[in-house]
């Protein structure tokens, strides 16, 4: 079916888990050190080593959903009427609830 | 794909503009209100944490422990739990592969050791609530519910230390207001760090503690926990738990497939396309993990 010629053999799901697995150990070796630079340098609200984790995980992620997940190879009007709810909808909540957050944490003070 | 069915106009349910079964479709429309459901539930935490801003607990003391070690190591369990998740997210990907190929036994094989990591997984998340709920350094809390942790030399120690007792002995431990004031009090080289997590020394200590203490808190519940703000131990068992629901359902459900695998249903059927929608929905379960993984231990 969708298994087209580039998915014969097994050695893109093993690429797939070095790439997780590296990561992983990254994110977790940063995270013991916490390097000081990273963590003192704040960008968009929270430190950069943060931001970091974020942008790992969603790369870590995109691997998971594009390739397990096998939405890569789906049809675009499939692979767009999954991505988008979730593309729109999440940032959206999450902009309106940290803010609110923000405000939250001001007024307690 | 099949031509059988285009006689059927394109509305009346015979075109597939998605070249996906129904079946998998309806796993990917449910896996979308979980995602949603799931980042629903990580930005509640993302509000409180943002309102509590330096009262929050960080995770680096919390989550130390590591089985049959001593000492602290933060991250290594979880970085672990990561590990087990991944690699049978990998196993997973291997059955659904072998599936398409119509090798029943190798099906068998990675299915099975997919089932295994699930297994894993649980354990680990067990034996993580276990020592969350039991509790490490103990702490003591404010009338006005704030938690402050008993210290020395400007770093993290423990209420069991200032006692002189073994925390992890197996037993029950419980310490009254007084008999932690009274040895904070003759222990000069004891402080504390409080809820904001600057450090207090002893003679401010005391005062602090004279004024404020209310009680001791051991481990966590629902009502409220050692390790700081109240509202974290309600999303940590929250958070995790409703995820290791998810993994507990996901590995009945393929226990279910590898029985079906095993009669040969989908070898009569002719395809394995079961084994790819609960591959899907297992590929799910780790996705989550990734996110909980940064925002509850790494964040």
């Amino acid at each position: 079916m969708a298994n087209n010629d580039e998915h014969k053999g097994n050695w893109w799901i093993w690429k797939v888990f070095w790439i997780l697995l590296g990561v992983t150990a990254f994110e977790v070796a940063l995270g013991i050190i916490q390097p000081e630079y990273l963590v003192g340098t704040k960008v968009l609200g929270t430190s950069l080593l943060n931001q970091i984790f974020i942008i790992l995980t969603l790369v870590k992620a995109g691997y998971i959903v594009m390739i397990f997940m096998h939405l890569g190879f789906e049809k675009n009007s499939l692979k767009w009427t999954i991505l988008l709810p979730a593309l729109i909808l999440i940032p959206y909540l999450l902009f309106i609830i940290l803010t609110e957050g923000d405000y939250a944490s001001i007024m307690m003070q | 794909m099949s031509q059988t069915t285009n006689e059927i106009s394109n509305w009346g349910g015979g075109n597939r503009p998605y070249v996906a079964s129904y079946g998998k479709l309806m796993m990917w429309f449910f896996l979308i209100t979980d995602a949603l459901t799931f980042s629903a539930f990580l930005s509640g935490y993302g509000f409180s944490r943002f309102k509590y801003g330096e009262v929050w607990p960080s995770a680096e003391d919390v989550f130390t422990h590591f089985p049959f070690l001593h000492g602290d190591h933060p991250l290594l369990f979880v970085a672990l739990m990561t590990f087990i998740l991944i690699m049978s997210s990998v196993t997973m990907v291997l059955a659904v592969n072998y599936g398409h190929k119509m090798q029943k036994k190798k099906v068998i094989l990675w299915l099975s050791l997919t089932i295994v990591g699930g297994f894993m997984f649980l354990g680990s998340q067990a034996w993580e609530w276990g020592h969350f709920i039991h509790g490490d350094k103990a702490a003591i809390q404010t009338h006005t519910l704030e938690v402050f942790h008993i210290a020395k030399d400007n770093e993290l120690s423990s209420v069991y230390e200032l006692m002189g007792v073994d925390g992890h002995d197996g037993t029950h431990h419980h310490f009254s207001v007084e008999e932690v004031g009274e040895a904070l009090h003759s222990n000069t080289e004891y402080g504390i760090r409080i809820s904001d997590k600057t450090y207090l020394d002893h003679e401010a200590a005391v005062k602090y503690y004279d004024k404020n203490a209310q009680e001791v808190l051991i481990g966590a519940n629902l009502h409220n926990n050692e390790y700081g703000q109240g509202l974290f131990a309600d999303y940590f068992f929250f958070i995790t738990g409703f995820h290791g629901f998810h993994v507990f359902s996901g590995v009945i459900i393929l226990l279910i497939i590898l029985i079906n695998v095993i009669k040969g249903t989908y070898e009569k059927r002719g395809h394995y396309e079961m084994v790819e929608k609960v591959g899907l929905y297992w590929h799910f379960v780790d996705l989550v993990w990734v996110f909980v993984f940064t925002f509850f231990y790494l964040v």
